[in-house]
């Protein structure tokens, strides 16, 4: 079904945006030059793809009215393989920094959008990345104001790296910050772990296995602001579980507040195929990368609405409350296992590596 | 998920601790000889939900920690000096070699590539039919037939740019270096539900009566583990030492015959070298002469010298289970997952990582 609907996606996105006749195939050095061909490559339809009245200026830089309180993130993006089940580069860059935003208790309005790209990526597939920017922008109501493209010598990048800076009105009612974590805290989780990463293992080079599983990359801003409208300030911390995974970030989280985090591993939602990926391939599914996901620490009382809440939306069908902010063990984070057992989680020295047996 | 959650049943995992319990009456010393159990004991909390009678020693079984210092440092020189494609499992890339580990041979340029499966390598192999492929064979009788039947399918298929650099180690000798050890105190054994599944369950009949041991050969899910260590204090109580297969879903008593077949066809049992504890003497396989092509140690002449190993770092006492991680001086100190002294700080399955996770030490 997934499958299904990812290759119409693709379909009507060839069909909206078909490419434009070029006189090249790939990209060269050249089209980074900032001379020529540079400007060809962007008349050919990158302006006309994201078009919007500041960046139709072409100036060297973007003019925006801001008002208020004001949050601003970046984000660099070098996935490999560039292309994966469920999406591409394109709306990662898009749907990283608008998430950082979302996070941040932001309403994510401006985007800078840089490409460095190497020599020789086909520009159908730089076409493509393009397309997909295009519609994540769309859909989490954004718009590309600035940008640049870079291009590197054959051997010097990895196809396509991007990079994203947004700029964001904070929600008059937010009030995001580690610091306002109390003892009873619930830490609810909007979906299921490790998919998106499980998503890009299935397709690196040496790794490959059949399955279907799908990147659960998306926009989150709409979702975090109707949470935002009705919670407010009762919404101590948001943060989304992006590289080093669900562990990571709740480590990170219980590091910089003088309390400890109680998490249950039964009630951590996870996807039946993700979970025999990682059992597999002796991976922590707590360790894996995540994106269309968020982790929301709230206060107790408002909890169970807030669950009830989240899952109306579809960006939170799997929500589940995982865990509680407790005085005990201050700064460190305890799991209990499934079958009742308890152990600390801790961060990982560096990339989690798949286990011999 | 089908034939796991089955072995992951909370209340059948209370109803053994509460068997264990009711059985144990003094204190006993168990080894869990393969890394994979030391991972689902920590993993699932279960040294915590343990009688304080019963104690468990994370043994040898770690092949990570096991393979020689010399071996890494071949692998990180055939990566970087003789620009192979160097194909490796996981969980070897971040173990310190002398001077560094293949992680960082990559990071300077090396091509060295993570894999699940050697054949996989050999794929490389004819994919790059320019460039040589060499496949770090590490592990236990577990990993050894498909590493062996790596070097069939490139015999087959005529492959001159493909050898494997092996560092096989078997378990019973390991078992049997430990038990005669006269400062090791272990009372009983969990065998390795996976070697056994290859190896079959004979090799341990004979260690069991002469040292009068237990021996039971365990699965790795936390319901497996809880009823091999049952098993175990059950025999321990009753003075009996025999070897009984807990993992009788997948272990059958004369093994994987066609796995072994493949095994013996590509190796001999030879001296093997094991990082902190020494050489065991048979305890390992190395490449048979009538492959020798296949085999990197021969292919390349590589002589790197022997490098003194952290003289800080007890690792062989601690596999053999003489001394516990923390009573080592730079447990938690200079030696951390992030900067190991010693390989069993190096992967998940090593007990020194283990018992550092563990104890909730935190990395500054």
């Amino acid at each position: 079904m997934q499958k299904i609907k990812s290759r119409e996606k693709k379909l009507r996105m060839q069909l909206q945006c078909p490419m434009p006749k070029l006189d090249f195939d790939v990209i060269t050095l050249g089209h980074g030059s900032g001379g020529l061909l540079t400007n060809k490559l962007l008349d050919s339809g990158v302006f006309d793809l994201l078009s919007n009245p500041i960046l139709d200026t072409r100036h060297d830089g973007a003019f925006l009215e801001l008002e208020g309180k004001t949050a601003f993130s970046t984000d660099s993006f070098l996935v490999s393989p560039i292309f994966f089940p469920g999406g591409n580069i394109g709306e990662l860059a898009v749907n990283g920094t608008v998430n950082d935003l979302a996070m941040c208790g932001a309403i994510p309005k401006y985007l800078s959008l840089s490409f460095i790209i190497e020599e020789g990526l086909k520009v159908l597939e730089f076409w493509e990345v393009l397309v997909a920017v295009k519609f994540a922008c769309e859909k989490a109501g954004v718009h590309v104001v600035t940008g640049d493209t870079k291009v590197v010598e054959k051997g010097k990048g990895d196809k396509i790296f991007i990079n994203t800076s947004g700029i964001g009105k904070v929600h008059s009612k937010a009030n995001i910050s580690a610091s306002n974590i109390k003892k009873g805290d619930k830490i609810i989780i909007s979906g299921q772990v490790a998919t998106h990463g499980m998503a890009i293992m299935s397709v690196r080079e040496g790794l490959e296995f059949d399955s279907e599983i799908q990147s659960d990359t998306t926009n989150l801003n709409h979702t975090i602001i109707s949470l935002l409208d009705q919670f407010g300030e009762s919404i101590h911390l948001l943060t989304d579980p992006t590289r080093g995974g669900v562990a990571t970030v709740l480590k990170e989280t219980a590091q910089s507040i003088d309390l400890g985090i109680d998490i249950f591993q039964k009630d951590i939602p996870i996807d039946d195929q993700v979970a025999s990926a990682c059992e597999l391939l002796g991976l922590d599914p707590l360790y894996v990368a995540n994106e269309g996901l968020f982790i929301a620490f709230v206060a107790e009382e408002v909890a169970e609405d807030f669950l009830s809440e989240l899952r109306e939306d579809g960006n939170g069908l799997h929500a589940k409350i995982i865990g509680t902010v407790t005085e005990q063990h201050p700064r460190q984070v305890i799991l209990e296992s499934a079958i009742g057992g308890k152990r600390v989680v801790s961060m990982l020295p560096g990339e989690q590596l798949p286990r011999i047996c | 998920m089908k034939y796991l959650s089955e072995y992951r049943d909370p209340e059948l995992a209370k109803k053994y601790l509460e068997e264990i319990k009711n059985t144990v009456s003094r204190p006993w010393s168990i080894m869990e000889v393969c890394g994979g159990q030391t991972h689902s004991l920590v993993k699932n909390g279960i040294i915590e939900m343990l009688p304080k009678e019963v104690t468990m020693i994370h043994g040898p079984g770690c092949p990570v920690c096991v393979t020689p210092l010399n071996l890494i440092d071949k692998a990180v020189y055939l990566a970087l000096e003789k620009g192979v494609i160097l194909c490796s499992f996981g969980d070897m890339l971040r173990v310190p070699g002398s001077e560094k580990s293949l992680l960082e041979a990559k990071a300077e340029g090396a091509d060295v590539r993570i894999l699940y499966s050697p054949l996989e390598a050999v794929k490389i192999a004819e994919d790059y039919p320019e460039k040589e492929v060499v496949f770090f064979a590490v592990g236990f009788e577990t990993t050894a037939p498909a590493n062996a039947l790596s070097v069939i399918h490139a015999h087959r298929k005529g492959l001159k740019n493909y050898s494997i650099l092996a560092s096989h180690v078997l378990v019973p000798p390991a078992i049997k270096a430990v038990i005669d050890d006269e400062k090791s105190r272990i009372d009983g054994f969990l065998a390795a539900g996976h070697v056994c599944t290859i190896m079959g369950n004979a090799e341990y009949h004979p260690l069991s009566a002469k040292y009068k041991v237990p021996i039971v050969v365990t699965g790795f899910e936390p319901l497996d583990v809880l009823q091999g260590i049952l098993m175990v204090i059950r025999q321990l109580e009753q003075s009996q030492s025999e070897v009984e297969n807990q993992y009788a879903r997948i272990v059958r008593e004369e093994g994987n015959v066609e796995a072994q077949k493949v095994i013996h066809e590509v190796f001999e049992v030879q001296n093997q070298m094991w990082r902190g504890i020494g050489e065991i003497p048979m305890s390992g396989y190395g490449v048979k002469s009538k492959y020798a092509d296949f085999d990197a140690t021969k292919k390349y002449e590589v002589s790197i010298e022997e490098a003194p190993e952290n003289p800080e770092c007890i690792s062989g006492q601690i596999m053999k289970g003489i001394k516990k991680p923390f009573e080592c001086a730079q447990f938690g100190k200079k030696c951390k997952p992030s900067n190991p002294l010693g390989a069993p700080m190096v992967s998940s399955e090593g007990a020194c990582a283990a018992y550092y996770h563990f104890s909730g030490m935190v990395e500054a």
